[in-house]
């Protein structure tokens, strides 16, 4: 199926907090203007940014999901009803027909920047 | 591009996206079909498992039934086909889109047939189809109390069973002289009849329907049988069989059936060379099949010539066999041969039935109700020798060597044979059903083959696998053992030495558990934070919209006046939804994870404490007022339930632990549906363990009787303990209890046959003196108490997503609109 992604340019940069602020293999909701993206810090230091919304229960969630790999993919797993989504590429690892967008995201100085269109 | 019948394929439109359409889709796809690929459904969302459907009602969502779609398809939802060009190889929509085909396939299915009664029209009426079917009548049952369902058939039945679950009354009116008549003889239609009486609901036989009453409003009031009775009902849904869908056929000129149905031969295709059709809709040699595995081999059968291939069709197994109501009912093979023989155990309600050749050697076919047993173990053998004698087959279910035939079919859905199953053990090391499922599609249907595959495994000699998850090749018990042996205390030192990868959802939360259990601090603590659910993560249970729900512990479920005041001010202060729970205490929905630290600072400076609502722990010891007020009691059972809670709070365990205790044996705690529970008698105490509502109840066993109020303490501990050390993931004490038996869990813990017992002790006597209460200290831990905040960069601002409406004077979330990211 063709799914409909948000579209990303990445002339934006939006600082959202500082690297520390974002614990190792876990989730942080950043909101920048109307979206809601969804960071991650995985245990080797990455950063990971991807939609906030869990589009199966539609609840603002996936920030608060369990950070883990699957078959060495980085991962989320929704906290509403576990479906897992790659943090690489935001598709639906159980249903390959979902999808979250994800968004560029950089530490510049020590800050989390993350690129919304 | 792909040649058949010398034309060259390269659009394939589908009509219909259902279960066979979906799997006529998967099947070019998978075969490699490169051309264009249309899909055009009337349904306002994509193919979902209809044999699933009423478990939509139970509460799996519209999402989960989904079949997950392949790639580089475009399918057109809420789209109409209203007519075929055959002459220009083009479809049309009802809102005027045109689609050019090379190939076109009819996958339309059937509709429920609605008898032409007066009133059938009436508000209130619903046929039992589709998704949205299932909406409007659990919308219409939210106003109504009695229902009926026309038909008896499988389906009526299942329908019946739903409106019995949406809380009404239920009658089942059937024209035939018994239920199921398709599937069950008379005998077997008696038997199942008095299953469903037992259930409540009213059995209405040789029945007709001679007019739909309304009401003044326009809306159903009742159902007037020809003779005269009326049954009053608010909700009438009919269910009197099906009819195939050929009305675009029919249109087009191609050839249909008598009573319906588009004719096809043995490769699926129609009078017109580009026209095939597949699944409810087909009719071959004069049958429409009303099953899903037959339709599937349509879909299979199609796409292979679709794609230039050869495959043929042939008659069709139309076994059935489910669980309705608790009962299980089963029909395989022929319903009539030259002799039969039967077993019939009215006291058990069990009728089986098998037919068999003059001879008595060839079985030809049987019937069960109330236990089909001989269904999983006989049907592979229709057509053959019998492996025994019949009636001693039945009596005893067949000798548990009985070896199947490797041609013999074990999954009549996807049409897979014991032979294949094998096969893919052997050739790919299968460990576990969920392989077999993945590498042959057998059981991924109805599921009633399940039993059988397992049955294949063991025969195989395959361990089946007792991996967590792809990362630790342990189980849980293990896991909980190496743990505490080597003495490890961070989920990353476990996983580098003894996993692989990085964790996920499934293993972070069982070490995470493991961790607690073993009394490493805080379960927020460094590393642990990151294993933790979100439950676990913000102390409160997440909620549909996103929001978190407080319960505070109420011991015993005794509370003062004063707490109780705290409470309702609390939610009122946070407009928080408030609801006495099933566990005697007391639930505040709706809030946002800023508002949880203030909510608890109030909470916890008024004594309260957290009640581990979230948390796989010790959820509540309910209880009965007993001996103080009660005129029958002989113990004082409050103040046991409120010592044993406080004892075991915070305990964390496999799943979730409950307890109650009664009074006296009058039960009204309901403590023999619990984990552990207490009743008591005139010298003590008894002990029951193993109990469970939920999904699969079960009644708790004795375990002790007449016990002191130390002994049963000292019981409950080791009980616990051992249950914490070796039960599996989420399983709770009953399953556990069922797999080590209730025997050697006694002997362990009653005789200390292993030894461990003062170990047991200890590690208990270690929970007690060390327990804190969590939302306590994380009010005192500045660190932690950054966490709850919906923006990390933006800690003040309300995740704006999260809206209110007002139903009886409360607050309820505003439902999140689901649109469809599917093009
Ligand atoms: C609030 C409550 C319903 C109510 O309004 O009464 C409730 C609510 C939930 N139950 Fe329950 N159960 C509640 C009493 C029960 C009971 C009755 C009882 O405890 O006496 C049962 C049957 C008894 C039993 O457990 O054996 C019960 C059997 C379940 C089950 C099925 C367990 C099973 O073994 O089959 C689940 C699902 C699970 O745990 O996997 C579940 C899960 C849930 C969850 C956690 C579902 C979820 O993950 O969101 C619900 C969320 C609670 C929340 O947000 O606060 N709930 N649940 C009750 C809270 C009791 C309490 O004060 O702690
Ligand atoms: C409640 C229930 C329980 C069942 N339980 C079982 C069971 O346990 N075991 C079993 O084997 N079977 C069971 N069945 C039967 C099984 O669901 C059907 O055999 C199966 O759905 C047939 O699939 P299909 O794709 O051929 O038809 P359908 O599922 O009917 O799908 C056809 C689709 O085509 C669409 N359509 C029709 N005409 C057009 C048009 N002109 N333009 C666009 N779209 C169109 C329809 O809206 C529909 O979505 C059950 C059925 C129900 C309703
Ligand atoms: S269980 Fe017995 S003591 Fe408790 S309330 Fe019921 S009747 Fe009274
Ligand atoms: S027989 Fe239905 S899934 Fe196997």
């Amino acid at each position: 199926m063709t799914i409909l992604r948000e579209d990303v340019e990445t002339t934006y940069w939006t600082p959202v907090c500082s690297y520390t602020d974002l614990l190792p293999e876990r989730g942080a909701c950043a909101l920048v203007d109307d979206h809601q993206i969804a960071l991650f810090r995985t245990f080797d230091g990455e950063l990971f940014a991807v939609g906030n919304r869990d589009p199966f229960s539609g609840a603002q969630v996936l920030s608060r999901g369990i950070v883990g790999t699957r078959a060495g993919e980085p991962s989320v797993a929704s906290p509403m009803h576990k479906q897992v989504f790659s943090l690489v590429t935001g598709r639906c690892m159980d249903d390959p027909a979902m999808a979250v967008p994800t968004y560029p995201i950089r530490i510049l100085d020590g800050t989390v920047e993350v690129g919304v269109r | 591009m792909t040649a058949s019948e010398g034309v060259t394929v390269s659009r394939v439109v589908v009509v219909g996206h259902g279960p066979t359409s979906h799997r006529l889709v998967e099947a070019l796809v998978d075969k490699g079909f490169d051309g264009r690929i249309t899909v055009f459904g009337e349904e306002p969302r994509a193919a979902y498992d209809r044999v699933a459907l009423t478990s939509y009602l139970a509460g799996r969502s519209a999402a989960d039934l989904t079949y997950p779609l392949p790639e580089g398809v475009v399918l057109r939802l809420s789209s109409r086909v209203v007519e075929i060009d055959r002459k220009n190889r083009t479809v049309v929509t009802a809102d005027g889109h045109a689609e050019p085909y090379d190939v076109l396939v009819l996958a339309t299915g059937s509709s429920p047939f609605v008898p032409p009664v007066p009133g059938r029209d009436a508000e209130g009426c619903f046929v039992y189809r589709t998704i949205d079917d299932l909406d409007a009548i659990r919308e219409a049952s939210g106003r109504a109390t009695t229902g009926v369902v026309i038909g008896g058939g499988l389906l009526g039945l299942e329908a019946a069973d739903a409106l019995r679950g949406l809380g009404l009354a239920t009658h089942i009116v059937e024209m035939g002289g018994w239920l199921m008549p398709r599937q069950v003889d008379e005998g077997g239609g008696a038997v199942l009849r008095n299953h469903v009486e037992a259930l409540g609901l009213s059995v209405h036989t040789e029945a007709g329907v001679k007019e739909i009453v309304a009401g003044p409003d326009g809306r159903v009031a009742g159902l007037l049988k020809p003779d005269g009775q009326t049954i009053e009902a608010q909700v009438v849904v009919f269910s009197a069989g099906i009819r195939p869908r050929d009305e675009l056929a029919r249109q087009a000129g191609l050839e249909v059936g008598g009573r319906g149905g588009i004719a096809v031969d043995d490769g699926m295709r129609t009078g017109d060379p580009a026209i095939y059709a597949v699944g409810e809709c087909a009719l071959y040699e004069g049958t429409v099949y009303g099953l899903v595995g037959p339709c599937f081999t349509m879909a299979e059968v199609a796409a292979d010539r679709i794609l230039g291939g050869e495959a043929v069709f042939t008659r069709a197994d139309m076994s059935t066999k489910l669980k309705l109501l608790g009962v299980e009912v089963a029909q395989f093979g022929a319903m009539d041969g030259a002799l039969n023989v039967t077993f019939m155990d009215p006291v058990s309600g069990v009728y089986q039935k098998l037919f068999v050749s003059d001879d008595a050697r060839t079985l030809l076919g049987g019937i069960c109700v109330g236990d089909a047993t001989p269904y999983n173990t006989l049907k592979p053998f229709v057509g053959r020798d019998l492996p025994g004698a019949p009636g001693e087959l039945l009596f005893t279910g067949g000798p548990a060597s009985m070896d199947l035939p490797d041609d013999a079919q074990v999954c009549s859905c996807n049409n897979v044979t014991k032979g294949q199953v094998c096969a893919a053990i052997a050739g790919n090391g299968l460990t576990d059903v969920a392989g077999i499922k993945d590498c042959t599609r057998a059981g991924t249907t109805c599921g009633s083959c399940l039993p059988m595959l397992k049955q294949i495994l063991v025969k195989a000699g395959v361990e089946v696998s007792k991996s967590l998850c792809e990362h630790f090749a342990h189980s849980r018990a293990e896991l909980f053992d190496i743990a505490s042996v080597r003495g490890i205390t961070t989920f990353s030192q476990l996983i580098a030495e003894h996993g692989t990868g990085r964790g996920c959802d499934v293993c972070k939360p069982v070490v995470a558990s493991i961790l607690a259990s073993l009394g490493n601090g805080h379960i927020l603590d460094g590393e642990q934070a990151t294993l933790q659910d979100t439950n676990d993560h913000f102390l409160a249970n997440i909620q549909r919209n996103g929001t978190y729900s407080v319960v505070p512990r109420i011991p015993g479920g005794e509370i003062t006046p004063d707490k109780l005041i705290v409470i309702g001010e609390v939610a009122r202060d946070f407009g928080l939804y408030t609801k006495i729970t099933g566990g005697q205490r007391i639930d505040l929905f709706g809030a946002r994870v800023e508002q949880l630290p203030l909510i608890w600072r109030r909470l916890v400076d008024a004594g309260f404490e957290s009640g581990h609502a979230y948390g796989k722990a010790l959820r509540t010891v309910k209880s009965c007022v007993g001996s103080t007020w009660c005129r029958y009691g002989v113990q004082d059972a409050v103040g046991l339930a409120i010592d044993l809670e406080l004892r075991y709070r915070g305990l964390r365990s496999p799943h979730k632990l409950k307890s109650a205790v009664s009074g006296c044996a009058r039960e009204c705690a309901e403590a023999r549906s619990k984990d552990f529970g207490i009743i008591a008698t005139e010298q003590g105490w008894n002990l029951y363990v193993g109990g469970n509502g939920g999904f699969t109840p079960r009644h708790a066993d004795l375990f002790a009787a007449d016990l002191s109020t130390a002994e049963l303490i000292r019981t409950i501990d080791r009980f616990l303990m051992f249950y914490i050390r070796t039960a599996d993931r989420l399983q709770r004490t009953s399953v556990w209890l069922e797999n080590q038996g209730l025997a050697y869990v006694k002997e362990v813990i009653l005789e200390d046959s292993l030894g461990i017992c003062a170990d047991l002790d200890a590690q208990m006597e270690r929970h007690v003196a060390t327990y804190a209460d969590e939302w306590g200290a994380i009010l005192e831990d500045p660190e932690k108490l950054r966490r709850f905040v919906s923006f990390v960069n933006a800690p003040g601002t309300p995740d704006p997503s999260i809206a209110f409406e007002t139903e009886r004077d409360q607050v309820k979330p505003v439902l999140i609109p689901l649109e469809v990211v599917r093009s």
